[in-house]
């Protein structure tokens, strides 16, 4: 039987719906040792900004029961380091590049925005969701007005198709999925990281030096599950699942709830094939259930 | 960067060497053969629940046994302190940089370990004696090294390699205080320092190198996630610009966890 596991997003063909979530696989040129990249339908970078960011203090992650906290405040390098030696390593593998981008001010975001219109970035995934940073980040993604006037700036300046990343730190995630809607948003990626805090018991104090950090991994999922088949509900635009995505059952989830990609995160700090894992799970999920196009699975659950 | 490998390693030993204190011996395929003194490797939990690695550095290695020596501070060293022969370990490694043992090519060294910063001093320790046999090495290896009490775990190994000092902090075995005491009351000074233990320990052991103009290495700590350089979760702050960032916090996991002292802001 033959299995179609390609997805379109946002007018993107990728040749499975499995991608990196960003944050957890930098640009990846780490993982490439451990890992075949050519086997993911997409690798989604680290955020990048338009200048070199430092992040926050150590320690910046905290183990939880089946998740982790991280407060790394998005270092990165910026975006010159990020087009002259990133790029150009993801480019020779064959996956789509998704850039992660972030920024403190509507121009930062648009300025990274601008610097990628002529590279190699196939999509763009516009960070309004980080936890970790005081300016910008998760301001953008709790106000639907804030939401929608980003939407609206990235759209006029961006070349690539643009995908809106949502925080689930929000009463009502829909509100801010129809507002990116209506600023123009070509996909929405969620979930982000749920803020959480861990205290140190044997040293009294917090766990993380930025107190307060973003939870991740398998015990975010069913929140993930829950959101993605909100929003597919609520907006007509493709989406990307993730959130404690650690096997093909998790990703079958969040495509079967409304998702048309999926991204894998923590679960790569467990099993660095985790995401090759994943997409071949989903090709034989597919086999077992004699369904032959992974299309037919995006939001068959209503 | 070295080759890395993720295996499930099989359990040959484990024995209770101190209070607290583990001597672990996996059989791996390729990652003893390949670790250096100084690297690291990553252990996994058999219970997903706790889903980070645990970093544990590497003690020695004989052919394909690796050999990892580590102290109990929670669930899940606790699990693996629990492995009998027979059962297996996943474990990803060799990781990480190691000690530049011919920065103490014809000079005198001294591997400056505290509690469990000592294991990975030992594998240094073999390493710098085979090269001093083979007449490239040091001059002179010697090791200072520091307990909490009389439980002086390794210290008799490392007499097969180095002539050794020891500090203890209740006074129960050599030194009364910290290696820097006991290094001071020996009237110890060599060309280059090796070292791993608690921070403390290693910021006064940097100021002591920078006052003396003294050569130092330190092997660092941090809370880690992915263990290979991805997540950016263990950095340290660096004097020059680091070459992944630019913003001068390097990676501990990958550029380290061994740096110039002069290099990191501890």
């Amino acid at each position: 039987m033959d299995i179609n596991m390609k997805v379109n997003i946002a007018g993107v063909e990728l040749k499975n719906p499995v991608m990196t979530a960003s944050g957890t696989f930098g640009s990846g040129m780490e993982y490439s040792e451990l890992t075949d990249l050519n086997a993911l339908g997409a690798v989604v970078t680290k955020g990048v900004a338009a200048v070199p960011w430092t992040g926050n203090p150590v320690p910046r992650t905290a183990e939880t029961p089946s998740g982790m906290l991280n407060a790394i405040g998005l270092q990165n390098p910026g975006i010159d380091t990020f087009l002259e030696r990133d790029l150009p390593f993801l480019r020779q593998f064959d996956t789509k590049i998704i850039v992660n981008v972030c920024g403190h001010s509507v121009k930062e975001y648009c300025e990274v925005c601008e610097r990628l219109a002529d590279s190699d970035a196939d999509l763009l995934e516009i960070n309004i969701s980080c936890p970790n940073v005081q300016q910008g980040g998760i301001a953008f993604g709790q106000q639907p007005k804030e939401a929608e006037k980003i939407t609206r700036e990235v759209k006029r300046v961006a070349r690539q198709p643009v995908i809106m990343k949502l925080s689930p730190n929000v009463t009502d995630i829909t509100e801010i999925a129809r507002a990116c809607e209506a600023g123009g948003a070509d996909a929405l990626s969620l979930i982000n990281t749920i803020t959480g805090m861990k205290i140190d018991v044997g040293r009294r104090t917090f766990a993380l030096a930025n107190r307060t950090g973003g939870l991740s991994g398998p015990a975010i999922h069913p929140v993930a599950v829950r959101m993605v088949w909100q929003t597919a509900q609520a907006v007509s635009l493709p989406l990307i699942g993730m959130g404690g995505t650690a096997s093909w059952e998790d990703a079958a989830e969040l495509i079967l709830a409304g998702a048309t990609g999926v991204a894998v995160g923590t679960a790569t700090f467990r099993d660095p094939q985790c995401g090759q894992k994943i997409a071949e799970g989903l090709e034989q999920y597919l086999r077992d259930q004699g369904i032959g196009d992974i299309r037919d699975l995006i939001g068959a659950v209503r | 960067m070295t080759d890395k490998w993720m295996e499930t390693a099989q359990v040959e030993s484990c024995r209770e060497i101190a209070p607290g204190i583990f001597d672990l011996v996996l059989r791996t395929e390729n990652i003893a053969e390949a670790a250096k003194p100084g690297q690291f490797v990553s252990v996994y939990s058999g219970d997903s629940a706790r889903l980070l690695p645990r970093p544990i550095s590497v003690c020695g290695t004989d052919g394909k046994l690796l050999r990892l020596v580590f102290r109990t501070v929670g669930k899940g060293t606790a699990e693996f302190s629990r492995k009998r022969p027979g059962e297996s370990l996943q474990v990803l490694g060799p990781l990480g940089s190691g000690y530049p043992l011919e920065a103490a090519d014809g000079k005198q060294i001294v591997l400056t370990g505290g509690g469990i910063g000592i294991p990975p001093l030992l594998y240094a320790a073999r390493r710098l004696r085979e090269r001093k046999d083979a007449g490239d090495g040091p001059l002179e290896i010697r090791a200072v090294l520091g307990y909490r009490d009389g439980n002086a775990f390794l210290a008799d190994e490392f007499a097969k390699y180095a002539k050794v000092s020891i500090a203890s902090e209740d006074g129960s075995l050599g030194t009364k205080g910290n290696v820097i005491n006991a290094m001071e009351a020996e009237g110890i000074s060599p060309d280059v320092f090796f070292a791993c233990g608690p921070a403390p320990m290693l910021r006064a052991l940097k100021e002591k190198a920078a006052a003396e103009e003294k050569e130092c290495w330190l092997s660092l700590e941090e809370r880690m996630a992915c263990g290979v350089g991805a997540c950016l979760s263990c950095v340290c702050k660096t004097t020059a610009e680091d070459a992944h960032s630019k913003v001068n916090n390097t990676r501990v996991c990958r550029e380290g966890p061994v740096f110039a002292a002069e290099d990191v802001i501890i």
